[in-house]
């Protein structure tokens, strides 16, 4: 982190501007090794540093889905995740569900169900449902939707996704 | 969004000889409100110490009989931890109420305390506020304040405290534990959080260097008669316009014991011991608990848009209560109020 220039902060105060940090992240079963400004969303560090852009920027403030990834596991809003904190995470972004040419049971399921329209917060539902089902919280509609409630769809496609959704659950038996 | 300096801390001492080193560095760990108000200019730290590392993870019973949470556990693990689950159903409620699964798989049991409000004004660096910018003013006082105040608010700030979580702490008696440079100490949570008085930039009693390291909640005693009702714009990941935590004792049909604190009404839960305890021996039916509301709503002020939220809250109240009293926790997944 060694300092060599600095910025304008606010009015007469200026701070060195860091260099960028090296980390290491396991995307998608790849470990990679990349260098991030401390300010860099994760989610700009998949798609802007390594071209994964099937993960979506919607609102960028952590308030409608999109850019749901997988982070050792676990569903999170990549936006509001700095990737310098990242370091030494597995991330599982859409493009890393398949095996090969073989959808995943819930990317199959959304394609049976006709689960969405325009298709841009799409990667976002899968990951997110991806992660309900191997939490293993939600067994009904009801709770499907509750905890669907972090992806927004604005072309209204919330039955056939909770239908995908079910679909999915069942073929995988709850397990992820 | 500002450039920044980066830097991890390794142990709790660790975190506050950095944080003691640059006043105007923050301490990050889930980052869900932090970098939300960085991206916006609202917070414009000089530096992030990454306390993420740091061994404040563990869920574990106290010496009598009750839990310490550390600060670093996830909210969506410490809503669902066996131990909350059945001692705790309040509390549990009350977090699976607020924001959404990924947000919850983020955020922290100390951020969630730290959070800040959602008051738009806050948010909008273009207009006045004294949170963000003490002496500018508040353009909420005169403006769009349809979720603001309704309770202990000032003319210099009509902001309300965003938690959840915190709501159900503050009915439970939780503690918050904290380190820094004079050592540790505990702050009641109904003392952690402040009213906003002539300086809402100041939105709880922590110091400077200090660091949360824990939360305590005293030994489980409301595990059939509780409930958490949250009333907002739509059914899931909004925040509350009203939020109600009720938590009961009861002997035949009499009070033995009665806690309510509200949330989304004021600068910080709201809770009134002097209401709960003239709800004691009382019957446990509809007229004890309109008194109630009543008693914890009489110094309710409502400005232009939000004076709905005195009669809201006063239902709200009402049926919390009855939800608490008749054994029927409101469900968080099926959104029917019973």
């Amino acid at each position: 982190m060694a300092q060599t220039r600095t910025v304008s902060q606010t009015a007469g105060s200026t701070i060195p501007v860091p260099d960028k940090i090296s980390i290491e992240l396991t995307v998608n079963g790849t470990a990679t090794k990349l260098a991030v400004a401390p300010w860099t969303s994760l989610l700009d560090t998949l798609r802007d540093h390594l071209n994964l852009t099937g993960t979506k920027k919607g609102c960028d403030h952590g308030q409608c889905g999109a850019c749901t990834v997988l982070v050792n596991g676990r569903r999170i809003n990549s936006c509001l995740a700095l990737a310098v904190m990242q370091d030494g995470a597995a991330i599982t972004t859409v493009e890393g569900l398949a095996t090969g040419d073989a959808l995943h049971p819930l990317q199959q399921a959304f394609i049976d169900h006709d689960a969405f329209q325009c298709g841009y917060c799409t990667p976002g539902q899968i990951c997110s449902g991806v992660g309900l089902i191997a939490e293993g919280r939600a067994k009904t509609p009801d709770q499907i939707r509750e905890l669907m409630s972090g992806n927004i769809c604005r072309c209204g496609a919330y039955p056939n996704i909770v239908a995908a959704i079910q679909q999915a659950m069942n073929a995988m038996g709850g397990k992820s | 969004m500002i450039a920044f300096q980066y830097s991890r801390a390794t142990d709790v001492a660790d975190a506050i000889r950095q944080v003691s080193a640059s006043p105007t560095a923050r301490f990050i760990a889930g980052g869900t409100n932090l970098v939300d108000l960085m991206k916006d200019d609202v917070e414009r730290p000089s530096q992030l110490i990454d306390i993420t590392r740091l061994p404040l993870k563990s869920v574990a019973e106290t010496g009598d009989g009750g839990l310490r949470i550390d600060a670093l556990v996830p909210n969506t693990d410490l809503a669902y931890h066996p131990l909350v689950e059945s001692r705790y159903p309040l509390l549990a409620s009350s977090i699976l109420s607020g924001a959404s699964q990924q947000l919850r798989n983020m955020a922290t049991v100390g951020g969630n305390l730290m959070q800040r409000t959602r008051c738009a004004y806050f948010y909008d660096v273009e207009t006045p506020c004294n949170k963000r910018e003490p002496g500018s003013g508040c353009a909420a006082l005169n403006g769009l304040n349809r979720g603001h105040a309704i309770l202990g608010a000032s003319n210099a700030c009509v902001a309300t405290h965003p938690s959840d979580m915190c709501v159900a702490l503050a009915a439970l008696d939780a503690k918050v534990n904290v380190a820094g440079n004079a050592g540790e100490r505990s702050i009641a949570l109904v003392d952690f959080h402040r009213l906003p008085g002539t300086t809402p930039q100041r939105d709880t009693n922590l110091g400077p260097a200090e660091l949360i390291t824990s939360i305590e909640i005293p030994a489980s005693r409301f595990t059939q008669n509780y409930s958490y009702l949250k009333i907002r714009d739509r059914l899931s990941y909004a925040f509350a316009l009203v939020a109600a935590a009720a938590a009961l004792e009861l002997d035949g049909g009499r009070i033995k014991t009665a806690r309510l604190a509200l949330g989304g009404v004021a600068h910080k839960p709201w809770r009134d011991t002097a209401v709960e305890a003239s709800m004691q021996g009382q019957m446990a039916n509809e007229a004890t608990f309109t008194h109630a509301a009543d008693q914890l709503l009489r110094d309710a002020r409502g400005l232009a848009h939000n004076t709905f939220k005195i009669d809201l809250a006063r239902r709200a109240i009402v049926r919390t209560l009855t939800q608490a009293a008749n054994g029927t926790p409101q469900s968080q997944s099926d959104k029917r109020v019973l």
